[in-house]
């Protein structure tokens, strides 16, 4: 690794910096990740596929799919209106507003978990309200998406925050001044430039969504085969000390976060790019 | 993927002109619409934490934040921060500079891997250390012949913390170092400089803010981190808890205030760490 520094563009510390570095980040990361990736608890091909098939396990993955997918479509469609309000008008308490969103990201997940368990649940603030009607929302699949809306929503204004503040003006005025009506101006000039962050920062509260543990338990009632998500089932089995079967539980998860991982970085290069 | 925006990024709007500015009425449904949105989402977790830590009055919630189990997962949770985030942020800063001042193969493979941990589930988080250092992990028989305790122990605690909050010094960092470029630090190279002042007196001032607003981001979630620690802990009250454990052990023995009083703590070390990032980001602006 290491060649003279000249050839590195005369500044030093190329060897210190990247060999501890390098240290660091296999001892924290690597390594403790190749644990669960070489299967250090004799899991076997039958004993991986028997848990990945387990109806408990398939529904688990289910819960965390279709309510990390619907948290971030909604989280994208009121993230946008954010982004927008605040890069868009001047209005008296923006500062703290702009401040307020960045709160899901500063506040501790269980903080977000027992409070959000209080708003929505039967005799709460708002889960009060839906309680005569019949439909529950704490300890229901809706709970869960509530949660992760709540986890999800800074991630799209902050990536789409910084598109809409570079997107020329000239364009959209150009728009106007040939007749373009506002709305028109929006779907055909605006949200094509828009549509790569929008997507990135639904990957992203997507891609947290799935993995999301603390502010989840206490408001999904963690009822097998109903609201139980994929992480909470690895904790339990691990109580259980089923270290195997936690473990085929969570390759999955892994793999299917690398995946996400991979297309998010490609899908932000684009984004970068655009924007200079 | 968790928590972490480059502070960069953030630019003053361009001024625009008339022809694209909404008229009144609709600017004025839109941010109405917005600021119902913000509340509902937003405003409103933070006012119920404080309404019901306080719900059974003051003198709950003091008993609950003085109570020795309280004290102790304070402790523990101050310990485990100032554990993890020094060492994240001299790791953080390595690790930028390696990435920035330098032309080497595989940059970007190692700028993936950095980001690691926040694309993996906290829980996974927890886990790995658990099949490393656990009684059935690698090294799980040697720490027990040696009566060595990671697992359910201080040592798994601050692993895991380090797992989950390893990204965000150098993710912060790396954007803007990026952006400066190296003229500045070749210069003070030809001029003499070497090593380690160059970094203090050229570098430093340049990414001071950008590396505030990393250690704080760490560090709240260093103080906030619920499910990789939830793996590891062994939740025993008065030694392993942190504050966050503690909010779920007293929420699930159905002591709705003094879980909502340790929680509103949790909220403080929030609103401080906003406070701080708002601070930082228009020292930052300011700045260039």
């Amino acid at each position: 690794m290491q060649t003279s520094a000249s050839k590195r563009g005369g500044l030093p510390g190329f060897g210190l910096t990247m060999g501890y570095s390098v240290l660091y980040l296999s001892l924290v990361v690597l390594i403790p990740l190749s644990a669960l990736l070489l299967n250090s608890t004799g899991l076997t091909w039958e004993k991986f596929w028997d848990v990945a098939t387990d109806p408990r396990v398939l529904a688990s993955y289910k819960v965390s799919f279709l309510t990390a997918a619907a948290a971030g479509l909604i989280d994208t469609v009121l993230g946008l209106l954010l982004a927008w309000v605040l890069v868009r008008y001047d209005f008296p308490g923006k500062g703290l507003f702009d401040a307020m969103i960045d709160l899901p990201f500063a506040l501790p997940t269980a903080v977000a978990g027992v409070s959000l368990t209080a708003i929505y649940s039967q005799n709460g603030w708002i889960g009060s309200l839906f309680e005569p009607l019949g439909i529950r929302l704490a300890f229901s699949p809706i709970g869960i998406t509530l949660a992760l809306m709540f986890i999800g929503i800074p991630f799209v204004v902050r990536t789409v925050q910084p598109v809409l503040q570079d997107l020329d003006a000239e364009v959209e005025e150009a728009a106007a001044t040939l007749g373009a009506s506002r709305f028109r101006t929006f779907r055909k000039v605006v949200l094509p430039e828009l549509l790569p962050p929008l997507l990135t920062g639904f990957a992203l509260a997507f891609s947290r969504g799935i993995g999301e543990y603390g502010s989840v338990v206490f408001i999904s009632g963690n009822m097998p085969m109903k609201t139980e998500i994929a992480p909470l089932l690895i904790m339990s089995k691990l109580e259980q000390f089923d270290y195997a079967g936690a473990t085929a539980v969570a390759l999955l998860l892994l793999l299917i976060s690398f995946i996400l991982m991979l297309l998010i970085n490609s899908l932000q290069r684009r984004v970068r790019k655009t924007a200079r | 993927m968790a928590g972490s925006v480059p502070l960069a990024s953030a630019k003053t709007p361009t001024a625009r002109n008339r022809t694209t500015r909404s008229t009144g009425a609709a600017k004025w449904i839109l941010i109405g619409a917005a600021v119902l949105v913000l509340t509902w989402l937003i405003v409103l977790p933070l006012a119920v934490v404080i309404i019901e830590s306080l719900k059974k009055g003051l003198g709950v919630y003091v008993d609950a934040i003085r109570d020795p189990d309280a004290m102790s997962a304070l402790k523990l949770t101050l310990l485990v921060a100032v554990v993890t985030v020094p060492l994240n942020t001299i790791f953080g800063v390595a690790a930028a500079w390696a990435i920035t001042k330098f032309k080497f193969r595989g940059k970007q493979v190692l700028v993936t891997l950095i980001d690691l941990p926040f694309a993996v589930s906290p829980v996974i988080g927890g886990l790995i250390y658990v099949l490393v250092y656990g009684a059935h992990g690698w090294f799980g028989p040697w720490l027990q012949e040696h009566d060595l305790k990671v697992i359910f122990a201080l040592p798994g605690i601050i692993l895991a913390t380090m797992f989950v909050t390893f990204p965000f010094v150098a993710r912060e960092l790396i954007p803007l170092m990026e952006d400066q470029g190296q003229q500045e630090e070749e210069a003070a190279v030809t001029l003499g400089a070497r090593g380690f002042r160059i970094f203090w007196k050229v570098t430093l001032p340049n990414i001071k803010w950008g590396l505030l607003y990393g250690i704080i981001l760490c560090n709240a979630r260093a103080m906030g981190e619920f499910g990789a620690v939830s793996v590891v802990s062994g939740h025993i009250r008065g030694e392993t808890n942190t504050l966050p454990l503690h909010v779920e052990i007293l929420y699930n023995e159905y002591q709705f205030s003094a879980s909502f009083a340790v929680a509103s703590l949790l909220l403080l070390l929030a609103l401080v760490t906003l406070l701080l990032k708002s601070w930082f980001t228009r020292k930052s602006q300011h700045h260039s």
